[in-house]
């Protein structure tokens, strides 16, 4: 059965009459959900006018996932970028006076779920999020109707609160119409969105309507379940698939009715059966994320007219719900005799990767994405995006975990979205580990050197597709010859997604040499006369260097912040190749031609796909290419630091295969990276192999590429130290002269020289691991808070929390490392300090202010 | 007291129904199915009935396998017992469906006993044909009364039963065994709790296959409704308006 219970509040004459549509508009905003209206407000206070919105049903619920909304906020996240969204947008429901603060517990049944409650602790601490843990007698004191007998404990939210989305975004979007910058027609029908063609690709420039056409600069598509729809019409992908989340309301409830409130109680999440139960005056709303994943077509969502109810609130399918209903009555026995008064399968929005999907659509210019977004942080994000929209990237904080761009091709596809949806929302009230890799969409990019890793016992992580070896079984014989650095870990957590080996691979690459598959690396040519003239304009570094050698650069924001960093080879006069990273490659790519000039004096070409690397480093990483590398007169090549110095950049032929050897590193060895095409890949690898044969050579994993060899000599990573929200004298790597080509961020970046960096991206050390319980811990590096001696957590002059961004083990140096931005006062080295790991403090030690390596500070091992 | 109850599955009201290419069934792809409503109300007089008196209720329909749905959602709210008459395709005019269900009655009867009391609802929401209770009733030669919005039983195997008419109230006083088709506004059916609607999930659903001729009504095709244009009058803005809503609450006669 399926019955209304909504009241529509809010209801204004003067968006539903029949004005007549405009013909031209700055900007039209489609989708009046919570996103859209908060999207117009904001859009409006930074002073855009001209604006049009338009929607298809009526107002103020036009039938998307806000209006069937259970509208409650849980501010803790592991994610920065969403705890952070989160907690912005409850702010800016406070400030509307929409807000309804109830408290929240989340109850564990399963001893696991109460090291994730530590977990959570910590992240609340890093974020400042008053929060604590209760035990089963406290959580029936606060909720008396509870199971408590069923129950481990709980994790105990004071500010968890309920908003009213509906009324916040009405009020959001009369606030654009009284300012005047906004125009507002419900009921009409998006039926095509028109583009021109462009030097830069392809523009929008109309929105077709039931009502008429509308030329506009700018569209943002902010339709929710629909957006991939809408997208369609203008050539765009807005990667998301609505998917069912089901709820009833049953009631009434003595004991609910009693309360005369709305929330009397606070709103329970039952962690381990993924569901929760939250007061609705006299009744409960029960809802769950533990059915069996239920994706539908944006197409085959029926209309408004088609729909019962609204578009988003289709019947509940009982069979998917039943499990849950018994669950939730051994939680609250009232339950059992409360009658379901209403129960749909909600609609929602999921995206491959659970995350937003927010920026303009890297296949139109001036259409944007504001789409995939949750009402916990619907005004955050529309904030976010209206600042994307006016200064080119977003100032609240870095966006690149929900950025539109983020996604390679194959990400697009119904295909591969509904695979990881299907995969990730059993997940949804899951613990998650952080280094979790996916179980679907696997073994869809191999490197030609995937059937040797593979025999080597790789144990392939997932890089955006492409599978690349963590470690390699074949190297646990080398725990033997390591055995101080390859103890186990005690707490299985620790030692989840992980293995000793890495840091037998670490030393022994260390004491001899070793190679690193790097395919998943993305390869992009700019070649032309505006080569150099245009990546000059992209870069903070000068990339005018002689033919043959290299830069590493950031990328910045238009006001300063990380926008990308990645190494540029001057392969000719006016020939570039940019080097990044698997993880970064489609934001970079989308960047580039964002900025390219459109006169033809640029052309990019996209390598990636086209070339497989490989790394070779170690002391006797020079002996082992020595034996292999030629020119093509088949004279061996001069590899010593005087012939190829470090940067350099050459051609060669190794046992016979035309390859590229870079001088570079990003473990702090001498060595090289080596690119070729595709089909030689196998060749080189099994030449360097064998040519590595009498040093030992051995595969290594990106276990010590990316953290126990990067920590060691504190190289940041982008997405994890580097942000747009931190600048390059703050992390470090400003170079001691700015060149005088303007690029992107210059002012800033100069205003930032100027000034005392507010943070220093610091690298510590742990004076001890032991916990509580008499053994070390190993924590993963995912934004633990570090804190005073007297436990305080410790915020930057612009209000950034010192977190750490990456943590690992440093074999060399014997200790374990942990990377963070510290205010001045203490970014000293020597400094003692706290850092917080699963709620328990361990003290940490500053080993470092700046960029100088921990290990080999003057990088002699590279360089000389 | 043994209380029977016949309902009909159709599609749930309030979305617009669109029909197949062929004209000749309903498209279902958005939409939920539910008991017709004076049929909800005949299964919560059942529940009512046997709550005062005692006894047993039973739900009973005939339709697709996926009827299985509206007999469990009448076991959810209190009827104990529950029978399919399984049928495929939609060649079930009035006539045939009734000599299925008087048929599958005389075997249940013969079975357990008579039923002191048929329930039918005044009408299906579907065809609406108000025809199946009354051709029961007549093959059971059993007294029906039609649009009941009252039962009350007295004892000495008598009913009253109450309806309305253009002029008031009609009340029949009714010998056990006896078919009534009730009407929606009899009662206010409960939603059912977490706890029956779990329980309905265990009972056993009977079956009893139809084997009954056509009857002599055959589907030709089915139209659309015309679509009931709605028009908005805007009477004005703000307090202009106040002088016109109250042109316009005199003229409807509320003040």
């Amino acid at each position: 059965m399926i019955r209304p219970n909504h009241t529509y509040r809010g209801y204004s004459m003067s968006e539903v009459g029949n004005q007549t549509i405009p013909a031209t508009a700055k900007v039209v905003i489609i989708g009046a959900g919570i996103v859209g209206n908060c999207l117009v407000g904001h859009l409006a206070r930074l002073g855009w006018t001209d604006m049009v919105m338009i929607d298809k049903g009526p107002l103020p619920n036009p039938g998307g996932s806000t209006g069937h909304a259970s509208n409650f906020i849980f501010p803790t996240d592991h994610n920065k970028e969403m705890a952070f969204l989160t907690i912005d947008s409850q702010n800016q429901y406070i400030d509307a006076g929409l807000n309804n603060t109830c408290g929240g517990i989340e109850v564990a049944r399963e001893p696991q779920r109460m090291e994730e409650f530590k977990r959570r602790m910590t992240s609340a601490k890093a974020w400042g999020i008053d929060a604590r843990l209760v035990t089963p007698a406290e959580i029936k004191e606060m909720v008396p109707f509870i199971n408590e007998d069923i129950l481990l404990g709980g994790y105990y939210t004071p500010s968890v609160s309920v908003v009213d989305s509906l009324a916040t975004g009405t009020k959001m979007r009369e606030e654009a119409v009284a300012a005047g910058a906004l125009q507002v027609f419900a009921n009409t029908e998006v039926q095509g969105l028109e583009t021109i063609d462009t030097p830069g690709g392809p523009q929008i420039s109309a929105v077709l309507t039931d009502r008429g056409r509308i030329e506009a600069e700018h569209v943002v598509i902010a339709c929710g379940v629909w957006s991939p729809r809408i997208a369609r019409m203008a050539g765009a992908n807005i990667p998301l698939t609505p998917a069912v989340h089901q709820m009833a309301d049953v009631g009434p409830i003595d004991i609910l009715q009693e309360s005369n409130k709305e929330l009397a109680y606070p709103i329970i999440r039952d962690m381990d059966t993924f569901c929760y139960e939250r007061q609705s005056s006299g009744s409960m709303e029960v809802g769950s994320y533990a059915h069996r994943p239920i994706l539908m077509r944006p197409d085959d969502i029926p209309s408004n007219s088609a729909s019962a109810l609204t578009p988003t609130e289709l019947p509940l399918t009982y069979d998917d719900f039943d499990p849950q209903m018994e669950q939730a009555i051994e939680l609250m026995e009232m339950l059992g005799d409360a009658e379901i008064r209403y129960a749909i399968n909600g609609l929602l929005s999921l995206t491959p990767d659970a995350n937003p999907v927010l920026g303009e659509t890297v296949e139109v210019r001036n259409l944007w994405s504001a789409a995939a977004v949750w009402i916990k942080e619907g005004p955050g994000i529309a904030q976010l995006v209206a600042e994307w929209m006016t200064y080119g990237y977003p100032h609240m904080c870095d966006p690149h975990g929900s950025d539109i761009s983020r996604f390679y091709p194959h990400e697009k596809t119904e295909w591969h979205i509904n695979a990881r949806c299907n995969e990730h929302f059993n997940k949804t009230y899951g613990i998650v580990h952080p280094r979790e890799q996916w179980a679907s969409q696997r073994g869809i990019r191999r490197s030609p050197f995937y059937a040797r890793e593979e025999a080597l016992g790789a144990v392939f992580f997932d890089a955006r597709g492409w599978e690349r070896p963590q470690w390699f079984e074949s190297n646990a014989k080398l725990m033997e010859k390591y055995p101080e650095a390859t103890k186990a870990r005690t707490h299985e957590w620790d030692a989840r997604w992980w293995s000793p080996i890495t840091n037998a691979e670490h030393l022994q690459m260390r004491a001899s040499v070793g190679m690193v598959d790097l395919t998943a690396f993305n390869e992009f040519d700019f070649e032309g006369p505006g080569a150099l003239g245009f990546l000059q304009y992209m870069t903070v570094n000068s990339v005018d260097v002689a033919v043959g050698r290299s830069v590493y650069t950031p990328l910045l924001t238009p006001h300063g912040g990380f926008r990308g960093d990645l190494t540029i080879q001057r392969l000719g006069t006016d020939h570039f190749r940019v080097i990044t990273g698997a993880f970064d490659g489609g934001r970079d790519n989308y960047w580039f031609r964002k900025y390219m000039p459109t006169d033809g004096s640029v052309t990019f070409t996209d390598r990636s796909q086209g070339l497989c690397t490989v790394g070779v480093w170690g002391p006797n990483a020079a002996a082992t290419m020595a034996k292999i590398v030629t020119d093509s007169t088949t004279a061996a090549y001069d590899l010593s630091l005087t012939g190829f110095p470090y940067g350099a950049v050459r051609d060669v032929l190794i046992d016979g295969v035309p390859a590229t050897m870079f001088r570079i590193s990003y473990v702090g060895e001498n060595g090289w990276e080596i690119y070729t095409q595709m089909e030689h890949g196998l060749k080189v690898w099994d030449a360097i192999m064998s040519a590595g044969e009498p040093f030992e050579i051995i595969p290594v994993g990106i276990g010590v590429y990316a953290v126990t060899g990067r920590i060691e000599k504190g190289y940041r990573l982008m997405g994890a130290e580097l942000e747009s929200e931190y600048n390059p004298v703050e992390a470090g790597i400003n170079r001691p002269k700015v060149k005088s080509a303007d690029f992107l961020g210059k002012a800033a970046y100069l205003a930032a020289r100027e000034e005392s960096p507010a943070a220093i991206m610091c690298t510590l050390s742990m004076d001890s691991q032991r916990c509580a319980d008499g053994y070390d811990r190993f924590p993963t590096g995912g934004n633990e808070p570090i804190l005073t001696l007297a436990g305080d957590r410790i915020l930057d002059a612009k209000g950034r929390v010192s977190r750490v961004t990456t943590a690992g083990a440093g074999p060399s140096v014997g200790k374990y490392l942990l990377l963070a931005y510290l205010p001045p006062e203490h970014a000293v080295e020597g400094t003692k300090l706290q850092m917080m790991y699963m709620n328990e403090n361990y003290p940490v030690t500053v080993e470092r202010a700046g960029a100088t390596p921990l290990f080999d500070p003057t990088d002699a091992r590279m360089k000389s | 007291m043994r209380v029977l109850v016949c309902v009909k599955r159709v599609p749930a009201p309030g979305a617009k129904i669109n029909i197949t290419a062929d004209g000749l069934a309903i498209d279902t792809a958005y939409l939920a199915f539910t008991t017709s409503p004076h049929e909800e109300c005949a299964v919560e007089e059942a529940v009512r009935l046997v709550e005062q008196h005692g006894g047993e209720a039973t739900v009973l329909t005939l339709g697709p396998a996926e009827a299985d749905e509206q007999l469990r959602y009448a076991a959810s709210l209190g009827v104990a017992k529950a029978v399919l008459l399984p049928i495929v395709g939609a060649d079930w005019d009035p006539q045939r469906t009734a000599a299925a269900i008087a048929t599958a009655i005389a075997e249940l009867e013969s079975a357990d006993g008579p039923f002191d009391i048929i329930l039918f609802g005044n009408e299906s929401a579907d065809s609406g044909g108000f025809q199946v209770g009354v051709r029961v009733a007549r093959s059971l030669g059993r007294p029906i009364v039609n649009g009941i919005k009252g039962i009350e039983v007295v004892g000495d195997g008598t009913v009253r039963a109450r309806r309305e008419s253009e002029v008031g109230l009609e009340v029949y006083a009714l010998p056990t065994p006896v078919v009534l088709g009730v009407k929606e506004g009899i009662n206010l059916p409960r939603y059912p709790t977490l706890k029956g609607r779990l329980g309905s999930k265990k009972i056993e659903v009977g079956q009893i296959v139809p084997d009954v001729a056509a009857g002599g009504q055959r589907m030709v095709t089915l139209l659309p409704a015309a679509e009931q244009v709605g028009a908005t009058t805007i009477l004005g803005h703000g307090p202009d308006a106040a002088a016109a809503v109250v042109d316009l609450l005199e003229e409807l006669g509320v003040l």
